[in-house]
């Protein structure tokens, strides 16, 4: 069998990754050598060569700085709080029950959590946008309003605008904390089974032993469960960080102007849209895209540098 | 198949993850910026036929052409009706006829290699004309202006209503062709008002009156949408222009030093800002339809917007709501232009400089802007075409009171051009507009924004300018 193993992957994979070349790996050549020029997007007249120009504009552009922000701030949030509450179901899920003679097992009713909390996987993000525009609507027709409205707690003359609240939280503007629930309750069903299969491969007689060492289910999830799910949720870290660079549907959905109020919800994407799109600077909105991805790249060899460590095999 | 188990693959299920989430790198998010920036190399265009004074573009027989329709608040059954109307002449010319409200999405990238022939240039989706105008990327149309009329009597552009040529026209030249004649205002119920014997105000001083009386009647004299900076502007530069006048709203399109300082303007700012400081919105946030169904429901007296109102909401329309369309409010006796009406040619539609047919496409046009076309235009849509009499036929109240607006109007018509020609300057002002309608700006704060936006513009080499003179 091993002699031919290498033409036989050849022959496979060759056109594969031909196509893979041409259409994803050369507009990205393609685009890069554009962020070198000042090309409008619209017509093919030669672009003029500018250099870095496009690079050294970026530096200075202070929208683009508010967007990175905000970027950041996702890119905070969003992993560290989806993979937070995935992890708790999961575990909730699949050893959090009561152990008993039957051994280890998850909460009453676990198959059908699992499906609820997945179920938002299931819708593309601009119908989870559009289904979220009506539990967010500003007024007392909109679902949350509405609650707080017949609690008392919200008075009418004045509900909460969600998406369209610039007033910070913590020093972050409102429409992004709304932003980010979103984002989390879209995610953290995906993680969680990504979890809860990791965790399944965990053989059941450690959780038992722990058991009968006396670890209550605090000790159990820190000192068993989580270093045994140290790559899984390294990898869920790198994936969860683009969608934190990403979150456009959202933002073009939920956002007043796309963007706002008033730029306090701008993200990479939303600059970069408006920059090529709507002011024809397709040369600088390359050079974003190019940092963008030149960013995301970093980021994945950072975190998975940090996360490296010896595995435990079993 | 070579993986027998005893030889593992060293493609174990946390590499297999791990690879994936190198490649994944490579997709997300970036892949759909990077490959939006990608080019392809042209094709051909299709050969002309011969000229004649029923072919005056030279359609070549059994050609295609490609149009492409915003679906939108207009619909797309109009054009529909247009291709039957051209088929009557060029029977083996082959129309297809797209539809989408993606224009941009869609056709920005077709543009620099096949684009389609005839494009709606129009909804959130839009490309923006300056770009297409500075890049050289749209045809100039002004020989469909001096061609004959489908009917054969006159020229186009004698045919058309005021201000559609002007208001197509960038840096001299004829570049896109506004279908839709639309006139903006104050919508209100005529039937509500006369049983509760209200009268429609024609001044701010006027609403101010008779806002009480609304909300004693337990509603919200006005209704905003403020997801889309673009709406509450339109009411705020109709303003200004009535109050501040024709030559001061040129000056700050011409982004001249100071011009939005001029005499007039910070009272109609003022205006409007009083609005949302007496607490006269209804109170939430709303988008279009949101708004606009809130004022079909009588939640609120006014709603301000232009006449594709009633189209883009016929389904939900009561049948006894009498949809009236009123001129904006004037600000006071000191108003320059009280009486000036917001109306205009809207609704784009732009043959690309590289397109196929483009004769098809202008011969096209010329169907469209066909009496029996924009006839059919104004009866489907109860919008106005911008070709002259179009509504003539239509016995719709609505329609009737935006024509009655228009008779009434004086010569020139409120027209604003800086939204088009900077994008910087279109985007600032429809989220300072947005600030302002939310209560976060004051009247003064609006303009020194609007003002320190125009004079960076100005100051800004690399920014190609524009300039209006009437």
């Amino acid at each position: 069998m091993r002699h031919g193993k290498a033409r036989f992957v050849t022959g496979f994979l060759a056109i594969p990754v031909i196509l893979y070349l041409y259409y994803v790996i050369w507009p990205f050549a393609q685009a890069a050598g554009y962020s070198f020029t000042d090309w409008g997007g619209y017509s093919d007249r030669p672009p003029g060569f500018v250099g870095l120009g496009n690079y050294s504009r970026l530096v200075k552009d202070e929208l683009f700085q508010t967007a990175f922000w905000h970027n950041v701030f996702f890119l905070i949030t969003v992993p560290l709080l989806t993979i937070a509450l995935a992890l708790f179901f999961a575990f909730l899920l699949n050893v959090g029950g009561r152990g008993n003679r039957a051994g280890v097992q998850g909460v009453w009713g676990s198959c059908l959590y699992k499906v609820i909390f997945f179920f938002p996987q299931v819708l593309s993000l601009v119908v989870i946008a559009v289904m979220w525009q009506q539990i967010y609507r500003g007024d007392g027709q909109g679902l949350i309003n509405n609650l707080l409205i017949k609690l008392g707690i919200v008075d009418p003359q004045n509900p909460v605008t969600f998406t369209a609240d610039p007033q910070p939280f913590l020093g972050i503007p409102a429409v992004l904390w709304w932003l980010l629930l979103i984002a989390i309750w879209g995610g953290v069903g995906f993680y969680m089974v990504l979890f809860s299969a990791a965790m399944q491969s965990i053989p059941k007689d450690i959780f038992e032993a722990a058991l009968l060492d006396g670890a209550g289910p605090i000790h159990t999830f820190f000192r068993v469960t989580l270093p045994l799910l140290r790559d899984t949720v390294s990898v869920a870290w790198v994936y969860l960080g683009f969608i934190a660079l990403d979150m456009y549907a959202l933002v073009y959905v939920m956002t007043p102007s796309q963007g706002g109020p008033n730029h306090t919800s701008e993200i990479f994407a939303s600059v970069l849209n408006f920059t090529a799109f709507s002011k024809g600077e397709f040369g600088y909105a390359c050079a974003m895209g190019v940092a963008l991805a030149v960013f995301a790249l970093l980021l994945a060899a950072v975190q998975l540098r940090i996360t490296r460590r010896e595995r435990i095999e079993f | 198949m070579s993986n027998s188990p005893d030889t593992p693959s060293d493609l174990s299920r946390r590499n297999v993850l791990r690879a994936a989430a190198a490649a994944g790198l490579m997709a997300v998010p970036a892949a759909g910026a990077l490959a939006g920036c990608a080019s392809s190399t042209p094709s051909s265009s299709t050969a002309g036929g011969a000229k004649g004074a029923d072919n005056p573009f030279g359609v070549a027989d059994s050609s295609t052409v490609n149009v492409v329709v915003f679906d939108g608040g207009l619909g797309t059954e109009y054009a529909e009706k247009d291709k039957g109307i051209f088929t009557t002449k060029h029977g083996k010319v082959t129309v297809n006829l797209g539809k989408t409200q993606k224009i941009k999405t869609e056709e920005q990238p077709k543009f620099s290699t096949t684009p389609s022939d005839l494009i709606n240039n129009s909804g959130a989706d839009a490309m923006s004309t300056d770009v297409l105008v500075n890049e050289n990327a749209i045809l100039d149309l002004t020989d469909l202006l001096d061609a004959p009329t489908w009917e054969g009597s006159g020229t186009v552009r004698d045919s058309l209503l005021p201000g559609t040529v002007n208001d197509g026209t960038y840096n001299g030249k004829f570049y896109t062709l506004k279908y839709a004649y639309t006139v903006w205002g104050m919508w209100y119920d005529a039937a509500l008002f006369e049983q509760k014997g209200w009268q429609a105000p024609k001044t701010f001083d006027d609403f101010f009156a008779l806002a009480p009386k609304i909300q004693a009647a337990g509603m919200a004299p006005f209704v905003v949408d403020n997801k889309h900076g673009y709406y509450p502007r339109w009411h705020i530069l109709a303003t200004i222009w009535k109050s501040a006048g024709k030559q001061a709203a040129i000056d700050i399109d011409n982004l001249k030093p100071n011009a939005w300082k001029a005499d007039g303007v910070l009272a109609a700012v003022s205006a409007i800002e009083k609005i949302v400081k007496d607490k006269l919105i209804l109170p939430g946030f709303f988008d279009h339809t949101q708004s606009q169904q809130a004022h079909l429901d009588h939640k609120a007296a006014f709603i301000q917007l232009g006449t594709w109102y009633k189209n883009e909401m016929a389904k939900t329309l009561p049948a006894n709501f009498k949809l009236t369309l009123s001129d904006y409010w004037s600000v006071s006796s000191a108003d320059k232009a009280p009486n000036d009406v917001f109306a205009g040619a809207g609704e784009d539609w732009v043959v690309p400089a590289k397109a196929p047919n483009a004769a098809g496409a202008k011969e096209f046009l010329r169907a469209m802007l066909s009496v029996e076309g924009a006839g059919q235009f104004a009866s489907l849509t109860d919008s106005l075409s911008s070709r002259k009499g179009s509504g003539d036929k239509v016995s719709d109240e609505t329609l009737a009171s935006a024509n009655t607006l228009m008779k009434n109007a004086p010569k020139d018509l409120i027209s604003w051009r800086f939204p088009d020609y900077y994008a910087d300057f279109d985007k600032e002002s429809q989220n300072q507009s947005e600030e302002l309608m939310a209560g976060r700006l004051t009247a003064q704060g609006f303009i020194d924004k609007m003002q320190a936006m125009a004079d960076k513009i100005a100051a800004d080499s690399s920014v190609k300018k524009q300039t209006r003179s009437s």
